[in-house]
């Protein structure tokens, strides 16, 4: 701000604020309020409530008033040590994790290759995209019929000589996971290209015109000079698909519903489970405090990797 | 053009083609299911999709409550898309172009939002509306999500890129704080408007497991939670199903082909800036 005028300092101040001042911040709290107020009770107020939800004994009952809520303290995080879902729904989670770096790498040289002036590559990227946007339960359907035992994925194999009888990919329990994911790939792909086109296009082409001159060839310009400047989106993408991962729900209670044996019972699926089919908020929230606890330590090891030169970007 | 890059622009169009097919073909697959009118949907080797024909998609919008899942979608979508334009463009405008003490707090509030994992409002947000007595209602579908705080970054960003002298000019000229919103910021914001809109748009169309958790009639069933419902009443009935869903999928294919530049922006000014 300019230096105040002599006269300025006359007007009467309110804590510090001359009436302009006021009127602005007025206004602008004005054009917030609706915004905050659906945030606060939606969005903040639920971050906190449920925390201390985790701390109460908080089924049906207490939520219908016909009895009240009771402290448990940490009750509920001692009984997860011998809850044999929960370390079923953790190990699966965590595998299903497993997805993110193959997905990401998938997604930069995806983007590497679209990322060019091309006669109809509009309509490619186009492609790589639809199914980003078709809905999750439209996919799963979908995945659940080429995945059959006579469907179009066994046949193609078999025509191929790759296995030699029909295998059933979501029902054998070592193998439902893998199929689960390889969904979420293919319809995580066209996301993640898009953020790295972004990133790719950000990158000055001197760079690489400066990395041929010196002789590099292609794999060593993408290897030492494309891969270093697009951290700030790997780090922002990998924090995005690593959460998301963890968060896996819809494409396992669409195609496997949590089978073979709970191969596909995930940590999203059994709180879920807890607090919409058995109605226990309060056993629900702390399985959730463990699943936020979890994202942000992995948030933050994402950002330990890739943070080098990504931080500007928040 | 020299042979050698002749070849390599071949193989280059060979691969893209080829994972287009691989990203595209199951989605060509259903419809070909959907049109399919006769026989099998499985079976080795696997069934030709002719005869074609519309008679599943005239069958599953005649036998099938799809027209009022579409209604039911269409509502939500209309208000959820509605009520993210008007409340993100209007929280995001003081942020970007206004001087005033706690700004710096509720730009972090927000911020901590997009870092917080949101799953665990679940659980809370079903609590607080079984309180307010709104379970089954349309309201509570789309209320939680009714204003994006991606929105209202992505629409801070563009009021940022507004130049102050067209500011300054409108306040000669007189206009009233409202005024110089409604009649002067917001047309000046219109593809970032647009971009958002058609993202709210794909999400509230799609979206699933909430309305599947605080919706308990069928008849109020948005199509995705519908399409799984029947799916699971007419198992047997694949083709039926298959175009229940090529039905679902359709105005989303259309929007985003005719609307792609937007959307792309879209993407790129939410994740990366």
């Amino acid at each position: 701000m300019s230096a105040v005028l002599p006269g300025a300092r006359a007007r009467p101040r309110l804590l510090g604020l001359s009436r302009r001042q006021w009127r602005t911040t007025l206004v602008a709290y004005l054009f917030l309020l609706p915004a905050l107020l659906l945030l606060s009770v939606f969005t903040f107020y639920p971050v906190g409530f449920g925390t201390v939800l985790s701390l109460f004994a908080y089924n049906l009952r207490t939520l219908l008033g016909l009895e009240p809520a009771r402290f448990v303290g940490l009750e509920h995080f001692r009984a997860l040590r011998t809850d044999r879902f929960f370390w079923i729904a953790l190990t699966n989670t965590l595998q299903y994790v497993l997805v993110v770096p193959v997905l990401q790498f998938a997604s930069i040289l995806l983007a590497v290759a679209v990322n060019r002036r091309l006669r109809g590559i509009a309509w490619f990227r186009a492609a790589y995209y639809v199914p980003v946007i078709t809905s999750m339960v439209v996919v799963g359907l979908l995945w659940r019929w080429l995945y059959e035992q006579d469907g179009i994925i066994n046949y193609v194999l078999l025509s191929l000589g790759v296995i030699a009888r029909p295998i059933s990919w979501l029902g054998n329990p070592d193998l439902a996971l893998y199929s689960v994911m390889f969904v979420t790939l293919w319809k995580g792909l066209g996301y993640y290209m898009v953020i790295y086109l972004a990133g790719l296009q950000a990158i000055s082409p001197e760079y690489e015109e400066a990395a041929t001159l010196d002789g590099a060839g292609r794999w060593q310009i993408f290897r030492y000079v494309t891969l270093p400047l697009l951290r700030p989106s790997i780090l922002v993408a990998s924090t995005i698909s690593t959460i998301a991962a963890l968060k896996v729900f819809e494409e396992v209670y669409v195609m496997t519903g949590g089978g073979p044996v709970f191969r596909t019972f995930t940590m999203f699926f059994y709180i879920f489970d807890v607090g919409f089919q058995k109605f226990d908020f309060g056993y629900a929230a702390a399985l959730a405090v463990i699943l936020a606890a979890g994202i942000m330590l992995l948030s933050a090891a994402n950002f330990a990797v890739f943070r080098r030169g990504g931080y500007e970007y928040y | 053009m020299a042979p050698r890059r002749m070849v390599g622009k071949v193989g280059l169009y060979l691969g893209l083609g080829t994972l287009a097919l691989f990203t595209a073909f199951p989605l060509l697959w259903l419809l070909g299911t959907a049109l399919r009118t006769q026989g099998r949907v499985f079976g080795f080797p696997p069934p030709p999709p002719w005869p074609l024909g519309l008679d599943n998609f005239v069958a599953v919008w005649r036998t099938l409550p799809l027209p009022r899942f579409f209604l039911n979608t269409l509502l939500i979508t209309g208000a959820g898309v509605g009520a993210n334009l008007l409340l993100c463009a209007m929280a995001a405008y003081p942020l970007a172009r206004m001087r005033f003490p706690g700004r710096n707090l509720v730009f972090f509030l927000l911020l901590a939002t997009l870092m917080l994992p949101s799953h665990v409002g679940l659980i809370v947000n079903f609590v607080t509306l079984t309180r307010l007595r709104l379970i089954d209602t349309y309201a509570a579908v789309v209320l939680p999500s009714a204003v994006s705080v991606f929105g209202i970054f992505l629409l801070r960003q563009q009021y940022l890129s507004i130049p102050q002298e067209l500011e300054d000019a409108a306040r000669i000229d007189g206009a009233s704080e409202l005024g110089l919103w409604w009649r002067v910021m917001l047309p000046l914001i219109a593809p970032g408007l647009a971009a958002l809109g058609i993202f709210e748009f794909v999400a509230f169309w799609n979206s699933f497991l909430w309305p599947l958790i605080v919706l308990k009639s069928p008849e109020k069933y948005p199509l995705a939670v519908g399409l799984l419902y029947l799916s699971g009443l007419f198992a047997h009935n694949t083709r039926l199903i298959a175009a229940g869903a090529v039905l679902m999928t359709l105005p989303i294919i259309a929007v985003f082909l005719f609307t792609q530049r937007y959307f792309m922006r879209g993407i790129t000014l939410g994740a990366i800036r």
